[in-house]
């Protein structure tokens, strides 16, 4: 039996009376707590930038957060599109922010793009994947992962005065269902302001008929509700930045210098910057990390264990819980595990029986063999005897003959040798 | 502020009368004749205009040539241009100025560099150039003459982002794909986005870059040494200029109390004819003051005659494969180099040769004795 949770908002709320105070309690401190504790442990941003190479992309960040990151001068011949992650910590008052800024490299430069849009995502889903590998873990440090989903993708659009590329619609289209996209217009200041005008409701009315959700500043919250719908309508920014500073009256300012004047990149006559620097830092990075969590992450959490055969629901569309569903996941995995156990074990006996029964046969064969080689062994031997018989029956008939011609001839030699004595006398 | 450069006329002086009275004959008119005949035949340009959309072709052509062709132009959403292909669109105008007739043909590429997919996207570029060649190839070995239409592109201005760091690989592509067939002049499109220490780097690396890749762009040929020193100055100066840097506009805003050719910002006003804000005027002096005929020369003594060597060196080595006539056009029996008759006339250049000088010996000798008697007198 479950305890059921009543939640705030339902019609169980009836239970829970407003009550009245009739002093300082002081849980009013609940946010400055949430606060002091967020502020020791340090805050975390991770900002996306795409777009073609040159546009822009380094020197904005660096004029946004006021210093000077390591920046690469990227070649126009890359084969296909990376990213670049480098990470920094900030510091500003008592605040520590460790920011991760990640550039393209190579967008926009090769002679097919269709491919381009396709490493972006996969490195989006790759931080996506981390933390749901995390989450999952039986030991989990959640509170010390570095969370290296990206909260903010600014995509760079090229000041062409005239409309998107097809490029960066089809890369938008893919992204705004992973990431909050900001678009903005770099190298602002190649446009005027009336063709800018032009420009910017020609950029959101192809943005809005092709369907490519873009981040909304929120205007939920009142207190700054009226200043993010007054942005919502001034997308895309169109920002200019500059790492080198130019005098004007007794200040040195950022700013670009042009023979025929002066950019300066924190006039907000001159371009959007200020505003960009407003919405993403000041106001609304906080929400920015809040819907990358909540909107797209737990949308790609939900596509992944969907994929992987877990529902919220069983086919009698009764409620399962997680549990339930990875036990049963484990079950069949490890009958699954079992039978394959068998399988090979089964395997194994018979190999083992084929093995035997071959060399059950060899043997045989081998016997087979011996025997006949002892039979004709034998075989041999008893020839040989007899011829050996044989012989030494010729033999001895040999040396007898031999005894009696022997005999003979001496005795004839004695006559002979009489008769020469004989016949010697006689003489 | 305009700058003008000296068309040196070649109309010569007339001789003072008190001067030494020469031999008068009268040819010294040649070039005033010439100059005549030109302006009652008229002439004619193509000028081929290639690069992404959004880098301000349009608006470059109407601020060259001080007219809006482009009134009715209808440009393509980022959607319909996912899977573009390269169109080619021609707007032929007639335009005159002091008695002088242009026909102006300005060749427009829209969609190039435009889809996702690029690949060989310069080929409808090339295709239409040659057709272009080989339609004045037919027209000129043709029996009748007369009236033969010279649509062959005479200049092709690329135009360059300012936004990256140089050459991309569609650039470097779409340069040596056209390079052999039409004078490429390579353009910094929309320069009022760099600053003048960024165009001197951007510039320095694209024709480093150039140079690497080994794409031969037009060159401007070498000063006449009888020019004055003004002319060489600018000509060295246009030469060390390249890539040009231009900007455009279509609108006329007013700077410095004068109505001039600009673009409006809030930090300033970017003057098109401004020689310190841009190449524009470069551009135009050497497209259309100085070097257009040069252009149309180096089309037709160069690209168009590569293209037709080619051609009939294809056409033969055909011909001799099959043996079947069935080309239209006629054929010199003599058109590839053969061994034996280059023999034959190298002899007889020799025997030509070992005459003339022995002529020349025989006619010494006999006027020797008249010369010196001329020296003694």
């Amino acid at each position: 039996s479950r305890i059921a949770i009543r939640r705030p908002g339902t019609d169980s709320d009836k239970n829970a009376r407003p009550l009245s105070l009739s002093g300082h309690v002081g849980f009013d401190s609940l946010p400055h707590q949430l606060v002091n504790k967020s502020t020791c442990q340090g805050f975390c941003f991770n900002i996306l930038c795409i777009g073609e190479t040159g546009i822009g992309k380094s020197t904005l960040m660096d004029t946004l957060f006021n210093t000077n990151f390591e920046n690469f001068e990227s070649s126009h011949f890359e084969p296909k599109v990376k990213l670049r992650a480098q990470t920094y910590d900030l510091q500003e008052s008592n605040v520590r922010l460790k920011l991760t800024i990640v550039n393209t490299v190579g967008f926009g430069d090769q002679m097919n793009k269709q491919e381009s849009y396709q490493h972006v995502v996969d490195y989006i889903d790759t931080q996506f994947e981390s933390y749901l590998q995390e989450e999952l873990k039986i030991k989990r440090s959640l509170h010390n992962y570095h969370d290296s989903r990206i909260h903010a993708c600014l995509y760079f659009i090229a000041p062409s005065g005239h409309s998107l590329k097809s490029l960066d619609l089809v890369t938008m289209k893919k992204l705004d269902s992973k990431v909050n996209i900001i678009p903005v217009i770099a190298k602002a200041d190649t446009i005027s302001k009336s063709e800018l005008h032009k420009f910017k409701i020609k950029i959101m009315s192809e943005l809005v008929s092709n369907g490519v959700q873009i981040y909304q500043f929120p205007t939920d919250d009142e207190t700054v509700s009226k200043i993010n719908t007054a942005m919502n309508g001034i997308l895309p920014f169109a920002v200019v930045g500059s790492s080198e500073e130019v005098k004007i009256g007794n200040k040195m300012v950022k700013a670009r210098q042009y023979p025929w004047g002066v950019v300066q990149v924190e006039n907000e006559n001159h371009c959007d910057f200020v505003k960009l620097r407003e919405m993403l830092i000041c106001v609304n990075m906080e929400d920015l990390r809040e819907q990358t969590h909540t909107r797209h992450y737990e949308l790609y959490r939900r596509c992944k264990l969907e994929e992987m055969g877990f529902t919220d629901t069983n086919p009698e569309s009764k409620p399962v819980s997680l549990q339930e569903t990875y036990e049963a996941k484990r079950h069949e995995f490890l009958g699954d595990l079992q039978r394959r156990e068998e399988e090979m074990r089964q395997m194994f006996v018979q190999r083992v029986k084929e093995k035997e029964t071959e060399l059950k046969e060899a043997e045989r064969e081998l016997q087979g063999k011996f025997e006949q080689l002892k039979r004709l062994h034998s075989e041999e031997k008893s020839k040989l005897d007899e011829k050996r018989r044989s012989l030494e029956d010729e033999i001895n008939t040999f040396s007898k003959k031999k005894a009696a011609a022997e005999l003979l001839q001496g005795q004839s030699f004695n006559t002979n040798a009489n008769l020469k004595k004989d016949k010697d006398r006689k003489k | 502020m305009t700058t003008n450069i000296r068309y040196k006329s070649r109309i010569p002086i007339k001789s003072d009368e008190t001067t030494e009275e020469k031999q008068y004959v009268g040819f010294a008119t040649l070039p005033n004749q010439v100059h005549r005949k030109s302006v009652k035949k008229g002439f004619d340009f193509t000028l081929m205009v290639a690069g992404e959309s959004g880098m301000g072709k349009s608006t470059l052509v109407n601020s060259l040539f001080l007219t809006d062709l482009y009134k009715d132009r209808k440009l393509l959403n980022a959607e319909e241009r996912i899977n573009q292909t390269v169109e080619i669109i021609k707007h032929t105008v007639d335009i005159e100025e002091k008695g002088v007739k242009l026909k102006l043909t300005i060749v427009d590429t829209p969609g190039f560099g435009d889809a996702v997919n690029n690949n060989e996207c310069w080929k409808p570029i090339t295709d239409y150039i040659d057709q272009q060649f080989e339609q004045y190839f037919r027209d000129e070995s043709g029996l009748n003459r007369k009236n033969i239409q010279d649509n062959r592109v005479h200049c092709c201005l690329y135009f360059i982002p300012p936004f990256g760091h140089g050459l991309r690989p569609v650039d470097v592509e779409f340069m040596k794909a056209l390079h052999e067939k039409v004078n490429v002049v390579p353009l910094i499109a929309k320069a009022d986005c760099l600053t003048p220490n960024e165009i001197k780097k951007l510039k320095d690396r694209v024709r480093e870059e150039i140079e690497r890749f080994g794409i031969k762009v037009y060159q401007f040929p070498e000063c006449d040494s009888d020019e004055d020193e003004e002319f060489k100055q600018l000509d060295k100066e246009l030469k060390e200029c390249c890539p040009l840097a231009v900007i455009g506009s279509n609108t006329v805003v007013e700077a410095r109390g004068q109505r001039v050719r600009g673009r409006l910002y809030p930090w300033g006003i970017v003057e098109v004819e401004n020689q310190s804000h841009c190449d524009f005027v470069k551009l135009r002096n050497m497209l259309i003051r100085s070097h257009m005929h040069d252009l149309k020369d180096v089309t037709c003594d160069v690209h168009y005659e590569n293209y037709r060597a080619q051609c009939i060196q294809d056409m033969t080595s055909k011909l001799t494969h099959d043996n079947r006539m069935e080309s239209p056009i006629p054929i010199l029996p003599l058109s590839t180099p053969d061994v034996e008759t280059d023999r034959l006339i190298k002899m007889k250049d020799e025997e030509v040769n070992c005459y003339v000088i022995m002529e020349i010996l025989e006619r010494t000798k006999m006027a020797l004795p008249l010369v010196l008697s001329l020296y003694l007198l």
